[in-house]
């Protein structure tokens, strides 16, 4: 192979001309901002868009495991409709979604609030309070299900030697519909509550505190400079949190895989454990599809609403 | 290697045979007796790589996590040779499993032919799904002594006696265990003999005239509510399937309706697991059927099967592989190891020698021909299937317990059946 020196006055040309081009075609905005979105683009594209086409084009047909269905129009959906349990899993999941975000706000506010202090050992206790959020969810709620067995909780075994139970009415956690919603919403807030607490955290460190002591001057206590200031302006960051966290806990899986199975008798079933049941239990793919973008409409409007919220809040 | 060797394999574009190195990837569950999994993973690999030349990957997972693998399996065309599936399942994958029936006739022909719920689950019309591989059976594990001392000095015979021991027991702080949960192996295994023994059954004989609701499925859900509230322990509303051991073994619980595994564990570490007296819980403990009601006496058998998968390319290693170790003496290890957990899914395996090693273990050995399948009195095919993996049967029960009126529980029942049979 003959050797072209770089230098040459022609592949000095043609190289130039080459950075030349490429330089042009990055100057151009529009071109770089497709560049910069292009990696962003090819991961929702996969691992996003991809998914929900896919889950679209199943429960449309009557596919099960191994069988290409054919096309069935909207019947997995009527079936749904007419489905006691799915119901009962519809009302579970708003439910559930309802409470454990409403109690992770307010616990989450609460510890921010406190975290935003100044006290010894601070750093600590804020990498300390992201622990339930790093441990794997399933490993944690593993170790929940030991604290609400019938048998051996921990819970139990405190409560009766304070003499507050006795070992014939011992609380069964998670056996009575009402005790088991509750216990995979404890769950489900212990695990969540640092999500809420740090990022509040984060949007209380951007409130100037000129603010709070002008207002302080002013007379307001604390109520009211919380009330009128605090707020007010931690507002579209609760938002958002409260967004990411409506998205998160509506489509719930492992808590309630792990602790209930969705039982006793369907009591805490919820939107993806169905699913689950019917796509993967049962291998009718495309119900489980149907069932998974049942949530979909929900959502959408959970979104709109919170987003338009935000917008108007922004712009206020 | 001559120059025609070579020229034979570039012509033919694969390596000679003895280069080649055999792989079967073969997924089974987690087993109750870990001796069982340390022995397939240790010897018989090492046997199975000597005598057949093929390297064995064996991969135990936890049983409730089988379907989700072997569905990412089939919709992928990727994955292990063969699974292990239990109860019915493989009557869920049919369009994805390749055809066993020479080597199941063959087995079955050897070994004094197979239970007719073995042949059930893992058959398809007249072609073989799947290699029955064994069965597991649940008997009720009970303490002899704390039932002698209210009186029964043998394992109460009927519901009614069973309730009126299990409320003496209650009283005493030590119920009778039992599951009305969603697990997949003991709430079915008890509550489905529950509803055969009072006369009531899911379909007719033709497997698509629903049939539960009848005078006889109301009585059962009638008779389980006093029963659930009299003498059973109300923790079992949210078992799963190793709750009761532990219940058992803790002495929590007089009885329970299980596999052997609680006996086992309890023999195998006499020193941790012992009575109020200090001695080995397991001399204490003696298995029984479960009672009798108005309708007869059943059990719910758990048939395993080995599925070869129809997009693997060792289909022939598998078929070669399985005919090995269902061969008398390799499976003997296997079986022998159980000790008594699993029946063999033939009825020679009735005589092996295991069943005398322990008198206390013997009663297993009559479960499979005891046994009805879910979906009675129909096949037990794809809509059983639905019906158990949604509980519909268990959650009949549960919401009867729970207060529903039992009338109600049982048109809700019948409501999702008819859903599921498409009537």
């Amino acid at each position: 192979m003959s050797q072209v020196s770089i230098f040459s006055s022609s592949g000095a040309y043609s190289s130039a001309w080459r950075r030349g081009s490429i330089t042009r075609v990055l100057e151009d905005q529009r071109w770089f901002g497709l560049l910069l979105l292009t990696p962003t683009l090819i991961l929702l594209g996969l691992f996003t868009a991809y998914p929900f086409i896919k889950g679209i084009e199943l429960a449309v047909t009557n596919t099960t495991v191994g069988v290409p269905g054919h096309f069935v129009g909207i019947h997995n959906f009527v079936v749904l409709w007419h489905d006691d349990i799915f119901r009962m899993a519809v009302w579970n999941t708003c439910f559930y979604t309802a409470v454990a975000t409403t109690v992770k706000l307010a616990l989450g506010l609460w510890l921010a609030l406190l975290l935003n202090r100044n006290f010894r050992g601070k750093a600590m206790m804020r990498a300390a309070i992201l622990l339930p959020f790093i441990i794997p969810t399933v490993l944690s709620t593993f170790a929940w299900k030991w604290m609400f067995d019938p048998t051996f909780s921990v819970i139990n075994y405190v409560l009766l030697h304070l003499h507050l139970i006795t070992i014939a009415d011992r609380i069964n956690w998670l056996g009575v519909p009402w005790l088991a919603m509750t216990s995979i919403i404890i769950v489900n807030v212990w695990r969540g509550v640092p999500f809420f607490a740090i990022s509040l955290l984060a949007g209380l460190q951007t409130i100037n505190p000129e603010l709070q002591e002008a207002a302080a001057i002013d007379g307001a206590r604390a109520w009211q400079r919380f009330r009128h200031i605090t707020w007010p302006l931690l507002l579209p960051v609760t938002m958002v949190i409260m967004l990411f966290s409506v998205i998160q806990t509506f489509a719930d899986f492992q808590i309630v895989y792990v602790l209930t199975g969705g039982g006793p008798a369907n009591t805490t079933q919820l939107f993806a454990t169905y699913a689950y049941q019917i796509g993967i239990g049962t291998g009718l793919l495309s119900q489980g599809a149907a069932i998974s973008l049942a949530i979909f409409p929900i959502l959408l409007l959970v979104v709109i609403v919170q987003l338009v919220y935000i917008r108007k809040t922004e712009t206020a | 290697m001559s120059i025609g060797g070579i020229g034979a394999v570039l012509a033919t574009g694969r390596a000679p045979a003895y280069a080649q190195q055999r792989t079967l990837h073969w997924v089974r569950w987690s087993d109750f007796v870990p001796a069982s999994d340390a022995l397939l993973k240790g010897q018989i690999t090492k046997e199975c790589q000597k005598a057949l030349g093929i390297n064995l990957q064996l991969e135990t997972i936890n049983a409730n996590d089988i379907q989700a693998r072997v569905t990412s399996a089939i919709q992928s065309g990727n994955g292990p040779d063969i699974i292990l599936g239990l109860n019915n399942w493989p009557q869920l994958y049919t369009a994805s499993l390749a055809d066993m029936t020479d080597v199941a006739e063959e087995i079955g022909q050897a070994q004094g032919g197979y239970y007719p719920i073995s042949k059930q689950v893992a058959t398809a019309g007249t072609k073989w799904i799947g290699v029955p591989w064994a069965v597991g059976g649940g008997l009720v594990a009970y303490r002899k002594s704390w039932f002698e001392a209210i009186g029964y000095p043998e394992f109460p015979d009927t519901w009614e006696k069973l309730q009126d021991a299990g409320k003496k027991l209650k009283a005493k702080g030590t119920p009778v265990g039992q599951a009305l949960s969603h697990s997949f192996g003991d709430p079915p295994g008890f509550w489905y003999p529950w509803l055969w023994s009072f006369g009531g059954k899911e379909v007719a004989a033709d497997g698509k005239t629903v049939a539960l609701n009848s005078k006889e499925t109301l009585e059962s859900v009638k008779a389980a509510v006093p029963f659930w509230n009299d003498a059973c322990d109300p923790g079992g509303l949210s078992w799963d399937d190793t709750s009761n051991n532990r219940a058992f073994l803790s002495g929590t619980i007089a009885c329970t309706n299980n596999g052997a595994s609680i006996y086992i564990e309890a023999k195998r570490k006499p020193d941790t697991y012992q009575t109020e007296n200090g001695t080995p819980m397991y001399k204490d403990i003696r298995h029984a059927a479960l009672p009798k009601g108005p309708g007869g006496q059943y059990n719910l058998p758990g048939p395993f099967t080995d599925m070869v998968m129809a997009y693997s390319k060792n289909q022939a290693a598998a078929k070669e592989f399985l005919k090995w170790i269902h061969s008398k003496p390799v499976f003997e290890e296997w079986f022998t190891s159980q000790q008594g957990y699993t029946d063999g899914a033939t009825k020679y395996w009735e005589g092996d020698k295991v069943w005398s090693a322990d008198p206390v273990l013997a009663p297993f050995k009559k479960v499979p021909a005891q046994g009805r399948l879910t979906g009675y009195a129909g096949p037990p095919d794809r809509a059983a299937a639905e019906v158990q993996t949604k509980y519909i049967i268990i959650d009949m029960y549960a919401k009867a317990v729970q207060g529903m009126k039992p009338e109600d529980a049982v048109n809700w029942a019948t409501g999702e059946l008819k859903s599921i049979y498409g009537v």
